[in-house]
């Protein structure tokens, strides 16, 4: 993500041509064009997060708008990260990302590596396999509580026929132990795809002339795996992970359409519990701080991440 | 051809492909079981086992269009003969049609909300991509990364503030606030891949431009919107598909007027629990779009989805 190009483009323009022109400066023009931007996402994403951090320090509820509002300082956040439930709903967090993302790094890596074969109409079937991940995951999400159904679902009967089971002896979406699963299956098979496009720029980012060299130093096709393909790889992997670790942090419509949280609280995400206190028990001061702490956890999980990246990329 | 090392082996394609095939079919599975659901009846649906061959039927369709209502036997056996094939199909299951369901305005809410703060996303994107692509803006890359950042924040932890700040300016449940809404969720993609697109325009052009004695904005708009129009368009699809598919806001901000299509389909219920060919119906009808858009893009699909950090 460097600006190099842009930077050189700018200093590039000879300046008496741009003093010419009628009327502006490339200043102003530049303010002009920048600055509705920058009002916008000030106003409705800097604005409401400020608003959030003021709320986490008072007793407001949304729906007692008379109620008269106090200003009780840590409270909220003291009893946020004492609160059992949230730490479930963490726990469940930290389960659905940890397997999505080992799934999704393993058979994106390997698909990409097949893709990578170059064989004969390869770009169709990535085109069928990219598919699921530009669609609405609310939607999809609530379809595919139609697949796991027992019995009926599509799901349930391929399951059940491969392994031999009875269809309706299980549920997917019912079984407190099976339920984490069926989000990271549903997960995996909508973003596969995603780190699978990654990885596969990643491999075609290699110059082939290495490779011709490891051949010439009679390197084992293993042995260039592991010491090519993979370092020369890796920036990419984990440019995948992070954005796809981001992306679950939030996860909110796929497992609101899916299991909304249950059985029971089995698969309360952080999203799905956070809903909950700010729209249905309407606690929006104690909601506003767990919204924060989650914020500053992507924030701080994300930056000590990215400064890793750089330091794999650089090397 | 000459002889390379680094190119497969016959063989080696075919296993490759063989797996990737494989793969490929397990993915297309469930969309081809959405697809084929909406034209089944809703007994057929819910068969055990699952039916793959079935005698299509629109009432899926039907269903997700109207609302039904049973009437008694002697008002249904005294009803004039049905004027419209969609009218026959409803009446073969003893019901007549009410009148029309609301997927119809829902739709035409997606519609209406993705394409207009598509709009605005491209213009305020664009500008903003050329300034920070062509000038010395300050602190550029302070705010590159800010305009990045926005998109890092759970959309349940805005949602509040947001709630409330609608709420007083009269915009929940508008049209014009989800416009906005989205426009400002859009606009760092936008920005981040629209500089990137414009950054591969020779800026030689718009020198040339300039000591033709044009000014910066004829410039801008007679030698850099053409040149950028394929990354414009592709940019425009990927605002528009991330628009239609947002559902987090939609559930949250809306409850009626401006409700999209996501929120909606879900709650598509039949007789004793969800209607499925109507859901089916519904969710296709939505999804096709975006499944040609990718089709369409396949080219720019990676650099739409990161943000333009990994070029293909």
């Amino acid at each position: 993500m460097s600006n190099a190009p842009s930077d050189l483009a700018a200093r590039a323009t000879p300046e008496p041509v741009a003093r010419r022109i009628r009327g502006l400066s490339d200043r102003a023009i530049a303010w002009i064009f920048v600055g509705p931007t920058i009002l916008i996402l000030l106003a409705v994403n800097i604005f409401p997060l400020i608003w959030t951090i003021r709320l986490s320090f008072t007793n407001f509820r949304v729906n007692r708008p008379n109620a008269e509002v106090e200003w009780v300082g840590l409270k909220n956040y003291s009893r946020v990260l004492n609160d059992p439930d949230i730490w479930m709903s963490m726990q469940a967090t930290a389960h659905f990302l940890i397997w999505t993302i080992v799934l999704q790094v393993l058979i994106g890596f390997s698909l990409a590596y097949l893709i990578n074969k170059k064989f004969k109409g390869n770009d169709m079937w990535t085109t069928i396999i990219v598919l699921p991940m530009m669609l609405s995951p609310a939607v999809v999400g609530n379809f595919w509580t139609f697949l796991y159904q027992p019995q009926i679902g599509l799901f349930n009967y391929v399951v059940g026929f491969l392994i031999g089971a009875d269809p309706s002896s299980f549920s997917m979406i019912g079984d407190v132990n099976l339920a984490p699963w069926s989000i990271v299956i549903v997960d995996t098979w909508m973003w596969t795809p995603f780190v699978m496009l990654i990885c596969l720029a990643g491999l075609r980012s290699i110059p082939d002339s290495i490779y011709e060299a490891a051949e010439c130093d009679r390197a084992s096709k293993w042995r260039q795996f592991w010491t090519i393909t993979i370092p020369m790889a890796l920036p990419f992997l984990m440019l995948a992970v992070l954005f796809r670790g981001i992306e679950n942090f939030k996860m909110f419509d796929l497992v609101v359409q899916l299991t909304g949280g249950g059985p029971g609280s089995i698969t309360e995400l952080t999203s799905i519990n956070l809903k909950r206190e700010a729209f249905e028990k309407w606690r929006t001061g104690y909601a506003s701080a767990y919204a924060v702490i989650l914020f500053v956890t992507v924030f701080g999980l994300a930056s000590i991440y990215v400064k890793a990246l750089n330091k794999v990329k650089d090397r | 051809m000459s002889f390379s090392v680094t190119e497969p082996s016959q063989r080696q394609k075919w296993i490759a492909g063989i797996l990737v095939i494989g793969y490929a079919l397990i993915t297309i599975m469930p969309l081809l079981w959405i697809i084929a659901t909406g034209f089944k009846s809703p007994s057929d649906a819910i068969a055990y086992p699952p039916k793959v061959v079935f005698e299509p039927t629109l009432e899926g369709y039907v269903n997700l269009f109207t609302t039904r209502t049973r009437v008694t036997e002697e008002a249904f056996a005294a009803l004039p003969p049905p004027a419209t094939w969609y009218e026959e199909i409803v009446r073969d299951s003893g019901v007549v049609i009410a009148g029309p369901s609301r997927y119809g305005e829902r739709f035409l809410n997606s519609v209406i909300i993705g394409f207009g703060s598509t709009f605005l996303c491209i213009v305020l994107g664009t500008a903003a991509a050329y300034a920070f692509s062509r000038f010395k803006v300050p602190l550029k890359d302070d705010l590159l990364f800010f305009i990045l950042s926005t998109r890092m924040m759970p959309p349940i932890a805005v949602a509040i503030p947001i709630f409330l700040m609608f709420r007083q300016l009269g915009l929940n449940d508008t049209h014009a606030g989800m416009i906005l809404l989205y426009t400002a969720v859009n606009l760092s993609l936008s920005v981040w891949l629209l500089k990137g697109f414009i950054d591969e325009i020779p800026i030689e052009y718009e020198e040339a431009a300039l000591i033709d004695g044009y000014t910066r904005f004829q410039a801008f708009y007679k030698v850099v919107l053409p040149q950028a129009a394929t990354g414009i368009a592709s940019t425009a699809i990927f605002c528009l598909i991330f628009a239609w598919n947002e559902y987090a806001f939609a559930v949250l901000l809306t409850s009626g007027t401006a409700q999209t299509a996501p929120p909606f389909i879900p709650t598509i219920i039949g007789v004793g629990g969800q209607d499925w060919p109507a859901v089916a119906a519904g969710a296709s009808i939505f999804l096709l779009p975006v499944m040609i858009f990718t089709i369409l893009l396949r080219k720019h699909l990676l650099r739409g989805i990161t943000f333009g950090a990994v070029r293909k």
